[in-house]
């Protein structure tokens, strides 16, 4: 057991490094580091896909037959790092992150064939028709109705907190087959395009002013049947491949180290009557706690790693780190505002638009921190809310 | 020891609760919050309603009330998302116009008033964690005048204000309680550049610049360099108005959170029969009542001069930036997705007792502030 880095790996960094250095713009590199929230700008994130789908490296999680790069679990994490610490925007995850691996897992290949590529390069934009207005934690509770109709379905119902709706051209949903039986039994998985005719989007606007998520609303839209993902009424099984699929693919500690890093340098040009705020003991506390969360939670990131890299199932492990990293994100957020005072309650969202050239006010660094800590307050309701995760963990790990 | 509200106090919460209810609602909201200026026609209304004059000595029109009359007043407009600027004119103003010369009120209060006059405390200073004795912004005497320079910033309703109250350092360092100095200063006077911003609650902010403003001695609120009492006092004033205010939202927040689980259903069952759930709201209920009862101890310390007064408002706004911060964060979290958009109230309370933390000092330095002031 050891800490050591192969020189092939180390190596690997220098690689990655020199190759962000080269190919980030200007552009995308301001994109990244306005980014409040883990949806970035769609024009700049599509543009930094671009440039990686070139290289070969827009989605190195693939089977590299599919368009993956091959690399080691190690080398994978080593990306994700390096991507992090230069404030790349992250990649829109919908289709490389959501759509592609259910197609990777239970698409026929046909689909294969027709939507990955096009995931890669950025022609088909996804987004996920999951929650409903009644279904959010219990997401099996979900009514959107696709009826059987010659060779097609005709959908009626509606799909809400879809992100990115508004920018999207494919849909991945998941639609009600049977109403009888076990919930989770009569949901089926199906692609769609969202310029059908009886497709409607209603932008939402959020608490930071933005519109990330939509509500979409089909009325009798008609989809061949040819579009569904794994066998009729057990979507379920393919969504729930994403999961395994996913399984500790999402690592939060090194964002989290990144933003400390920032944040301790804010603290050290606010000057408190006593000093710098960085000197303060209890502000130190405050750090050194998150210091020391954070720490823990890169191990237990690379303890996942590390028996994946093994060929183990890392168990347990990987249903906390949602919960860690998402909480642990919004504590970080709420230092920062802290640290920055009533600096951070000075409201300029609109320059946080790529592009925008108007005249700040304040300090700069102060400008994404209010943006930031409420756009976090989502993370831990989306994606399976914290409460639902632990749920999990005291059901299925437990044995609750 | 008697915490019922006077009969008069009474009627002031009952009409301040109704013109809550005719007045506030989110989509008006999402509106005003947008307008720069906040519009005016609100507070033209708080003024025929009379409540401009609360704080105010009869012999100039106003109501010859204080500091629990304010509470009453905006503990009840907290349960609203009506945007004033009743802290700034009002009780941070106010409070110093009532601590200044005979002239200086004459000229001044009953124009405050009548809704024609607006005030704003620049107080705040970039990169510098607030405290009064941090203030930086300096005052060079020559003469019978001053002569400011130096950038306040954050200043709660800045850009609308007719007059600023200044808080500068004419001697000494950062740090130091003596050397500090108020002014009374022309919004408009020459040398002053003002630079609006909306504020995340929705109120309306500025980043004001002195450069050489001169400022004759006439206008300075208290003696020269001897400011930090009198700021002290009224700045507690305003503390204490901004909690009472965040006590109102508190209990909106509470309040919208329990409604939503007994009607929001999943897994078939209300959502609000849920345990956790229940756990979460319980402690919300606590943290609420808590506050409440800070407010109670900090305003009454607070009017009766009590010794440890100071050290009760400093525990205030500790309490409401903890207290803030948990039961905004827990009504997002229970509202699901629907707590993150802004078409809901939810978000927009929370957004005010974030905001509220963060001005004047937030939750650890008033923390800081009750170990010195123990």
């Amino acid at each position: 057991m050891d800490l050591q880095v192969p020189e092939q790996e180390a190596s690997f960094r220098d690689e990655v490094r020199t190759f962000l250095e080269e190919s980030l713009t200007d552009e995308i590199r301001e994109a990244g580091k306005m980014v409040t929230s883990v949806f970035s700008p769609v024009k700049e994130a599509m543009a930094w896909q671009t440039i990686l789908n070139n290289k070969g490296w827009a989605a190195p999680h693939w089977p590299k037959e599919f368009g993956g790069t091959g690399w080691s679990v190690t080398q994978r994490a080593i990306f994700a790092e390096e991507l992090v610490r230069a404030e790349t925007p992250p990649l829109v995850p919908m289709g490389l992150h959501m759509c592609g691996p259910c197609l990777i897992g239970c698409g026929t290949e046909e689909q294969q064939k027709a939507y990955l590529p096009k995931i890669l390069s950025g022609e088909h934009f996804w987004c996920q028709g999951y929650s409903e207005p009644g279904a959010g934690s219990d997401l099996a509770s979900l009514k959107t109705f696709a009826e059987k109709d010659g060779d097609d379905y005709i959908i009626n119902g509606t799909k809400i907190w879809t992100t990115y709706a508004h920018y999207a051209n494919k849909m991945f949903a998941l639609v009600r087959t049977r109403k009888d039986g076990k919930p989770q039994q009569g949901i089926t998985f199906l692609l769609l395009d969202m310029d059908l005719p009886g497709i409607s989007i209603e932008p939402i606007v959020g608490l930071d002013e933005v519109t990330e998520q939509c509500q979409v609303f089909f009325d009798n839209v008609r989809v061949p049947q040819k579009n569904r993902v794994g066998e009729e009424n057990d979507g379920w099984t393919v969504a729930k491949y994403l999961l395994t699929f996913e399984r500790g693919g999402q690592e939060y500690a090194p964002g989290l180290h990144v933003q400390l890093e920032k944040i301790k340098v804010m603290a050290s040009k606010q000057q408190t009557a006593f000093g710098a705020l960085l000197d303060d003991p209890v502000w130190q506390h405050k750090l050194a706690q998150l210091e020391a969360d954070v720490l823990a939670l890169e191990f237990t990131e690379m303890r996942i790693k590390s028996a994946l890299s093994a060929g183990k199932d890392p168990g347990a492990l990987s249903s906390m780190t949602k919960i860690l990293g998402t909480e642990l994100l919004q504590k970080v957020t709420e230092l920062r505002i802290e640290t920055l005072g009533a600096q951070a309650t000075i409201w300029q969202p609109q320059a946080l638009v790529p592009g925008d050239d108007q005249p700040i006010t304040g300090p700069e660094y102060a400008l994404t921190a209010m943006p930031h800590y409420l756009n976090s307050r989502a993370c831990s309701i989306y994606g399976g809310s914290n409460e639902v995760q632990r749920g999990i963990i005291a059901k299925a790990v437990l044995g609750l | 020891m008697n915490f019922q509200l006077s009969e008069e106090q009474q009627m002031l919460a009952d009409s301040a609760k109704r013109f809550v209810r005719d007045n506030s609602d989110v989509e008006t909201h999402r509106q005003n919050k947008k307008l720069m200026p906040l519009d005016t026609a609100t507070w033209q209304k708080l003024a025929e309603l009379g409540w401009l004059a609360v704080p105010f000595e009869e012999e100039h029109g106003g109501m010859g009330m204080g500091p629990l009359e304010t509470m009453v007043l905006l503990e009840a407009l907290g349960e609203g998302l009506i945007m004033s600027p009743y802290i700034a004119t009002v009780v941070l103003g106010g409070g110093f116009l009532r601590r200044a010369e005979a002239a200086q009120q004459a000229e001044t209060i009953p124009a405050l008033i009548e809704g024609r006059l607006q005030l704003a405390f620049a107080a705040e200073e970039y990169e510098r964690v607030f405290s009064l004795e941090n203030t930086a912004l300096q005052a060079t005497v020559k003469g019978d005048n001053v002569v400011l320079n130096g950038t306040k910033a954050s200043v709660m309703n800045g850009d609308q204000a007719d007059l600023l109250v200044v808080l500068a350092r004419t001697a000494g360092q950062p740090g130091d309680k003596d050397g500090l100095s108020l002014f009374l200063v022309d919004a408009n006077a020459e040398g002053i550049a003002r630079v609006p911003h909306r504020m995340v609650d929705g109120r309306q902010g500025a980043e004001i610049r002195f450069s050489d403003v001169t400022v004759p001695g006439a206008a300075r609120i208290g003696e020269l360099n001897k400011g930090y009492d009198v700021a002290k006092a009224v700045l507690h004033e305003g503390l204490l108005a901004l909690s009472a205010e965040s006590v109102g939202s508190m209990s909106v927040l509470l309040n919208d959170t329990v409604e939503y689980t007994k009607t929001r259903k999943q897994f078939g069952l209300a959502i609000g029969k849920f345990q956790v759930l229940q756990f979460r709201m319980a402690d919300m209920f606590i943290a609420m009542e808590q506050t409440r009862s800070l407010l109670l101890a900090s305003t009454l310390k607070y009017v009766e001069g009590h010794e440890d007064a100071d050290k009760a408002v400093y525990a205030m706004k500790a309490q409401l930036g903890r207290a803030g911060r948990k039961i905004g964060q827990e009504a997002i979290q229970i509202h699901g997705g629907m707590g993150m958009t802004d078409e809901l109230g939810v978000g927009h309370f929370v957004k005010r007792l974030t905001a509220a933390d963060g001005l004047f000092g937030n939750a650890d330095m008033h923390l800081r502030a009750m170990v010195q002031a123990a």
